[in-house]
């Protein structure tokens, strides 16, 4: 039996949002677990912990990864967004916005990791379409809305951002 | 009127019926729901993001096994780990916690046997939580799971429904006698003779649908706390019902209702799957009660999969007459269904198969009906109410068995619906099964449905594309579904859930209101449609009311979110308490005024002269006068500024509500995959309060109907293990397979009440899986060959092609 009696433990320098948190957490500890046990950032969530239903995605280093497939040790170093930055970016705040005006979260539970991986598809994807856009979510489980007004929502937010009608940070 | 946050895109449905209120400026427009901001800015309180002060956590050891007498138990090792608080088994939480058997008066001879939180001897599925395991951290209470040693003896498993009843198969309950839970017998008479006709034209098929589950994205959760200074206990709940746990930990636990304070703050959808009581909640309350610290319990995915309650599995032989007038006769089913080794606490596991006996059939005119229901025990999860409950495998066979006596017939599938439906003038109508219907609208919905799909377009297309290989279909499916249940539902069967619900409407000094209801909010958009009722009722902008909920110490008693009610039923009692409350608003005016009463009104926040509209007081002034200067009002004159109404619905024991889907699809006759091209929903769910919320419950439970159609199944091998209970091989519905789906309105409101709305959250699952099956089989035609079990796979369609 592999049971650990005294887990190891390791120290863990993480920008998270822009504030720069010092921990030491265990070592097998999962990076949104430190985001919601260590951080307070409860923001993030756990759908299923093994990695597909897409409810803790997060930026790493610009990345966006499952907050559940990555340790927190692995994020030693790094820089770490979470949808409850205080300073969204107008990408991050467009889609915000366009989430509620379409309605597009129901119960709310997938909307942060739905919300990151948008933001992801927004920055790299500026031209995609309705079905690429369907495709790209696809990592992010919704169980309410039948996925219908996320995508008129992220479409709305592409199509505002290819009239340059986002806001001037990304304009520049 | 063109509301100024009204978003483009939705009509205001409020215009095509008459006002309920005198200002109407909210009920029927689609607002966006401004709550819900914070929940995209990662701002919500979701349980599991409830800490609080020696917090503790449990894990279970759950029955690796379908059936096994648990031997011995050595926790020992468990027990030593340091962080683990407390290893407790069954026979010690029974002390604290009473069994329960779930059955229901008027589901005659329905039975099941007591249930424990804790499997005492023996475990009956694999899943059934043996050992609980408290620990500091949860990682902490799984690493203790590992060094438990538990003993079984592994005892046969009664799996296969059609072998569930032989005399053969060995009884998971002894002392019941048999592996029946419920039977239902209805026979209308005329049956035979119906079928014997000589113009009779018949159709046959045996209908099969796959266990699924409802996957909410967020877990069953909860943190129990016993208070024992005060003998009170509080759960932070993921729940429906506050109110009906609240009893039953009453119940289970003999405490009195001043003890218990259930609290659902955000609920990470439920559909059902948080209706239940699950013998882990139960647990989780003694585990506090004995520790006397709060005891925090998150299922993990894993566990959720066999731990949830599973819905459907069932078998359906049916058979339908139609003349060759093109007159549907006849139906006629015997339904097969298995539970799980206990009916579910407290609704049962009885209902959703008696719904398919109230429904089946149920949009049509025919007179003669006949329907067998046998609903078995069996060593697998227990199953009970999920979204839909009984709807969609009534409408799927009754659609499938209309579809394809429509073909024999050479009939066009709508106009053979529109020839057969119940006529919108003939209502209030009794169905066949007995059902009583008070308003329906399946003429005008059929209409809109061939309208707003251009069906004759479609029709030329497939046509056009078969001759190149291409098999498109086009599906449709007529429905009815059960919602703003009276007390027929639960009630009357001894069961303790309320069918009334509360809200109360207090003027803060300010001049905002809040509105505190009994309904409370797990996604759907209760609270945004109370705060547009109650707006219009009282007579104030939508940005001065707040709405509370999900808290049994400060809600006014009921029933909860279940059975499409939350709308009708929650909704009723705001619009009520919203004109009470105006009118005792406008009596304080009239003191503080001194001005006759009738001709004061009180508009968007302020009290104005009802002839020349002059403003004449704002809410605020009258809510400062009335609160802190009560000296100046005249000495027999006492504000009553908070207002509560109840509201039953008592007229029918169901107000049903209507609609049509169609599915248009692509079959793949080599891969056997099926492309869903686009989805048509036409709903009247009577009064649309606002037409996106109802839209995308329209659209979030039609891709639940399109999951159990198509991808969703809990898969069991031959010893009763579940094969794929993980998120990766369970297939929930991902955006990029699913279609867009339109929606229409037909507004038909019910008369049992004020408002007039009915209930919108379950006809999208009850239709999509009649709609997609019957697109799917139209697509098959050209080969001469259907299916009929869900989920329809590729495997499926490829065997019944012959290719495989």
């Amino acid at each position: 039996m592999n049971t650990p009696l005294d887990t190891p433990r390791t120290r863990v320098q993480v920008e998270v949002n822009g504030s720069t948190v010092v921990r030491d957490v265990e070592c097998r500890k999962h990076l949104v677990d430190f985001l919601r046990e260590d951080c307070g950032l409860k923001g993030s969530h756990l759908g299923c912990e093994h990695g597909v239903c897409g409810a803790c995605t997060v930026r790493l280093d610009g990345q966006a990864v499952r907050g559940c497939l990555v340790l927190a040790a692995q994020a030693h170093g790094g820089r770490v967004e979470t949808v409850e930055t205080a300073t969204p970016g107008p990408r991050l705040k467009a889609l915000q916005d366009a989430f509620v005006e379409h309605n597009a979260l129901q119960c709310g539970y997938c909307t942060p990791g739905m919300l990151m991986a948008a933001l992801d598809l927004v920055e790299r994807r500026p031209d995609a379409d309705r079905e690429q856009v369907r495709v790209w979510i696809s990592g992010n489980y919704c169980r309410c809305t039948g996925y219908h007004a996320i995508v008129d929502a992220v479409c709305t937010v592409l199509e505002r951002q290819r009239a340059g009608t986002l806001g001037e940070e990304v304009q520049a | 009127m063109n509301h100024p946050t009204e978003i483009p895109g939705w009509r205001d449905l409020g215009v095509d019926l008459p006002a309920v209120t005198e200002d109407q400026r909210h009920i029927g427009v689609a607002i966006p729901r401004e709550g819900v901001r914070r929940l995209t800015q990662g701002r919500g309180q979701f349980v599991d993001d409830v800490e609080l002060p020696r917090l503790a956590h449990v894990a279970f050891w759950r029955s690796p096994v379908a059936h096994m007498r648990i031997t011995h138990i050595d926790r020992s090792a468990a027990q030593a780990l340091p962080g683990v608080i407390a290893v407790v088994t069954g026979p010690e939480i029974a002390r604290l916690c009473k069994p329960w058997v779930a059955t229901l008066g008027h589901l005659a001879g329905i039975k099941s046997a007591p249930q424990y939180p804790l499997a005492i001897e023996r475990a009956t599925w694999q899943g059934e939580p043996v050992v609980a395991v408290v620990a500091e951290t949860r990682a902490r209470a799984e690493d203790a799971l590992a060094l438990l040693e538990v003993s079984w003896e592994e005892l046969p498993a009664v799996l296969d429904t059609e072998t569930a009843l032989d005399a053969a198969t060995p009884l998971i309950h002894p002392e019941l006698g048999d592996n029946l839970c419920f039977t239902r017998s209805l026979d209308t008479g005329g049956v035979d003779e119906a079928f014997a006709r000589p113009d009779a034209v018949v159709f046959e098929e045996t209908y099969v649908f796959g266990r699924h589950t409802g996957v909410t994205l967020e877990p069953r959760c909860q943190i129990a706390d016993w208070n024992p200074g005060d003998g009170k206990l509080t759960v932070w709940h993921s729940f429906q019902a506050p109110h009906m746990m609240q009893d039953l930990y009453c119940r289970q636990f003999d405490l009195s209702e001043s003890q218990v304070r259930v609290i659902c703050r955000d609920v990470g959808g439920s559909f059902g799957i948080k209706v239940h009581a699950y013998p882990d909640d139960f647990a989780t309350v003694a585990l506090a009660m004995m520790l006397g610290r709060p005891v925090k319990f998150v299922a993990d995915r894993l566990e959720s999969f066999v731990s949830d309650i599973h819905a459907r599995e069932h078998r359906i032989k049916a058979r339908i007459a139609a003349s060759r007038a093109g007159e549907i006769l006849a139906f006629e089913i015997d339904d097969l269904t298995g539970i799980g080794p206990y009916s579910v606490f407290p609704r049962t596991s009885g209902i959703e198969g008696n719904q398919v006996v109230n429904l089946t059939g149920g949009p049509y005119r025919h007179k003669a009906y006949r329907a067998k229901l046998n609903v078995v025990f069996q060593n697998k999860v227990p199953t009970c109410q999920y979204r839909g409950v009984g709807h969609p495998i009534a409408c799927a066979v009754t659609e499938a068995l209309v579809d394809g006596v429509a073909a024999k017939l050479g009939l066009d599938p709508i106009a053979f619906r529109q020839a057969n439906v119940i006529r919108d003038d003939a209502y209030p109508a009794t169905g066949a099964s007995g059902i009583k219907l008070e308003l329906l609208s399946h003429e005008a919905c059929l209409r809109e449905a061939r309208r707003v799909c251009n069906y004759d377009a479609l029709r030329a297309e497939q046509q056009a594309l078969r001759a190149s290989g291409v098999h498109r279909g086009i599906g449709v499916a007529t429905l009815i579904e059960l919602t703003n249940p009276s007390a027929a539902f639960y009630g009357v069967g001894g069961a303790r859930i309320a069918s009334q619900d509360g809200a109360t409407i207090r003027l803060e000094p300010t001049g905002v209101i809040t509105v505190s209801s009994s309904v409370g909010e797990q996604g759907q958009g209760a609270e945004a449609v109370f705060a547009q009722i109650a707006a219009d009722a009282v007579g104030v902008e939508l940005d001065r009311v707040r709405v509370r909920t999900g808290d049994t110490d400060t809600t006014p008693y009921g029933g909860g979110t279940w059975a499409s009610r939350g709308a009708g039923i929650g909704g009723e009692a705001v619009l009520l308490a919203g004109r009470a409350l105006r009118d005792n608003i406008l009596a304080t005016a009239q003191a503080i005024l001194q001005r006759d009463r009738q001709g004061l009104r009180l508009r968007r926040g302020t009290i104005v002269d009802a002839a020349s509209g002059e403003a004449l007081l704002d809410l605020a002034e009258l809510g400062r006068i009335a609160y802190f200067r009560s000296d100046t009002l005249p000495k027999d004159f006492t504000p009553e500024l908070m207002v509560t109404r109840h509201y039953a619905q008592r007229d029918y024991p169901f107000i049903f509500t209507n609609g049509v889907q169609v599915s248009h699809v692509e079959v793949d006759t080599d891969t056997g995959f099926v492309k869903l091209l686009k989805h048509w929903a036409v709903e009247d769910c009577g009064r649309v309060i606002n037409p996106m919320l109802v839209d995308e419950q329209m659209r979030g439970a039609i891709v639940q109907g399109i999951g159990g159609a198509l991808f969703e199944e809990c898969l069991y091998d031959s010893s009763g293990t579940l094969c794929n209970g993980n998120m990766a091989d369970y297939l929930v519905p991902m955006a990029g397979e699913m279609p867009d789906i339109v929606v229409s309105h037909v507004q038909s409101p019910t008369r049992s009440s004020l408002l007039g709305a009915k209930g919108a959250g379950e006809a999208g699952t009850a239709g999509a899986p009649g709609a997609v099956m019957n697109a799917i089989n139209d697509a098959l035609a050209p080969f001469g060959v259907r299916v009929s079990s869900q989920p329809i796979t590729p495997e499926k369609i490829l065997r019944a092609l012959g290719k495989i």
